[in-house]
C-alpha cells in the first residue's frame, strides 16, 4: 500500500498517523508537504492528520483546505482513492467541501482531551469493514472545534444513506445527533474527530483504532 | 479603496462563544442583555476598481464558511 500523509504547517499528529500506517501496512507513508502540488505516483491512501494547521487562523482547517496540495488530494478522492481526515483533517475536509457540514467550537467551550466511547454505525465502508455495526469502541479525542453541525436535511441524508460512520456514546462536544465521523457519498472519504492512530498498540491504553487501518489494507489490496 | 466584511453565524446556529460572553456580561453585573452573538470583522485594503463580484467571491471562497456563516460587505470610500 502506497500511503501519503499530508503535512501542513501546524500539523502535530502527522507522525502519529505515519507510525500507525507503517505498523499496520508494513510500509512508511510518503510525507507530503502542503506546498507540493502532486502526490507520489500510485498513491492509494491519503491521510490528513490532526493538529492546528495554520494556527487555526480564520477557521479550523480553512487555510489548509485552500493550500496547493489539496487540489491533488481532491482529484485523487474524486478517482476513488481512500482519504481519511482525523480531527484537524476532518475540519480540512469540510472546509474543502469534500464532506458536508462544519465543525464548530465545542458546545462546552472546553478543549476535550480523553478517550471516548463510540458506536460503529456503518461496518460496510472501506474504513470500517473490520468492525461490526453496533460495536462499541474507545478512541481518544483531543479537540476544541469538534462540534459537528449541518442543516437538518443534510443530517437526514447522512443518516439515511448510512454515511454516519461513528457516533459518540457520551456527550463530548455538542455534535448534532452525536456524530463523530462521516463518509462522503461515494464512501471513500472519511472524516472523524476521534484519533484512531492513537489507539494502535497496547501501550496507548487501547487498540480499538487498529481495525480501521487493517480494513484499509484489505480494501486497497482487493 | 477599503472594504469591511462582517462574518456572522447564521440565525439558529448555536454560538457557544456568544453564550459565554453573555454569561460573563451578566457576571459583571450588566443586566438587560438578551442575547450575544460573536462574529468577525475583516478589513480589506483593495486595489481601486475591485468589483463587488470579486469581493463576494473572496467571501464565498474563503472569508466565510457559508454552511454556518453569513457575510455582509461594506465598501468604504477612501479619502482623497
Amino acid at each position: 500500500m502506497k500511503s501519503a500523509v499530508i503535512v501542513f504547517p501546524g500539523s502535530n499528529c502527522d507522525r502519529d498517523l505515519a507510525v500507525a500506517i507503517e505498523q499496520v501496512t508494513g510500509r512508511a507513508p510518503a510525507m507530503v508537504w502542503h506546498r507540493d502540488s502532486e502526490l507520489p505516483e500510485g498513491t492509494d491512501f491519503i491521510g490528513l492528520p490532526g493538529g492546528f494547521s495554520y494556527g487555526d487562523y480564520l477557521r479550523s482547517g480553512a487555510m489548509a483546505a485552500r493550500s496547493p496540495i489539496m487540489r491533488a488530494v481532491s482529484d485523487a478522492a474524486g478517482r476513488g482513492v481512500p482519504l481519511l481526515g482525523v480531527c484537524n483533517g476532518f475540519q480540512v475536509l469540510t472546509e474543502a467541501g469534500l464532506l458536508p457540514g462544519a465543525l464548530m467550537r465545542n458546545a462546552g467551550l472546553n478543549f476535550v482531551c480523553r478517550p471516548v466511547p463510540l458506536r460503529v454505525e456503518n461496518s460496510q465502508s472501506l474504513f470500517t469493514s473490520q468492525y461490526a455495526a453496533g460495536d462499541e469502541i474507545t478512541i481518544p479525542v483531543a479537540h476544541h472545534d469538534g462540534n459537528f453541525q449541518a442543516d437538518a436535511a443534510t443530517l437526514d441524508r447522512l443518516e439515511g444513506e448510512g454515511r454516519v460512520a461513528f457516533r459518540y456514546l457520551d456527550e463530548v462536544n455538542g455534535s448534532a445527533r452525536s456524530i463523530a465521523g462521516i463518509l462522503n457519498d461515494a464512501g471513500n472519504v472519511l472524516g472523524m474527530m476521534p484519533h484512531p492512530e492513537r489507539a494502535i498498540e497496547a501501550a496507548h491504553g487501547g487498540t480499538d483504532g487498529r481495525k480501521l487501518f487493517e480494513g484499509l489494507v484489505e480494501a486497497v489490496a482487493a | 479603496m477599503n472594504a469591511r466584511v462582517f462574518v456572522t453565524l447564521k440565525p439558529g446556529v448555536l454560538d457557544p462563544q456568544g453564550k459565554a460572553i453573555h454569561h460573563a456580561l451578566e457576571g459583571l453585573g450588566f443586566g438587560g442583555v438578551n442575547d450575544v452573538r460573536a462574529g468577525k470583522l475583516i478589513e480589506l485594503d483593495l486595489a481601486d476598481g475591485t468589483s463587488d463580484e470579486d469581493i463576494e467571491g473572496m467571501c464565498r471562497k474563503l472569508l466565510a464558511n457559508t454552511v454556518i456563516e453569513n457575510f455582509r460587505i461594506e465598501r468604504l470610500e477612501t479619502a482623497a
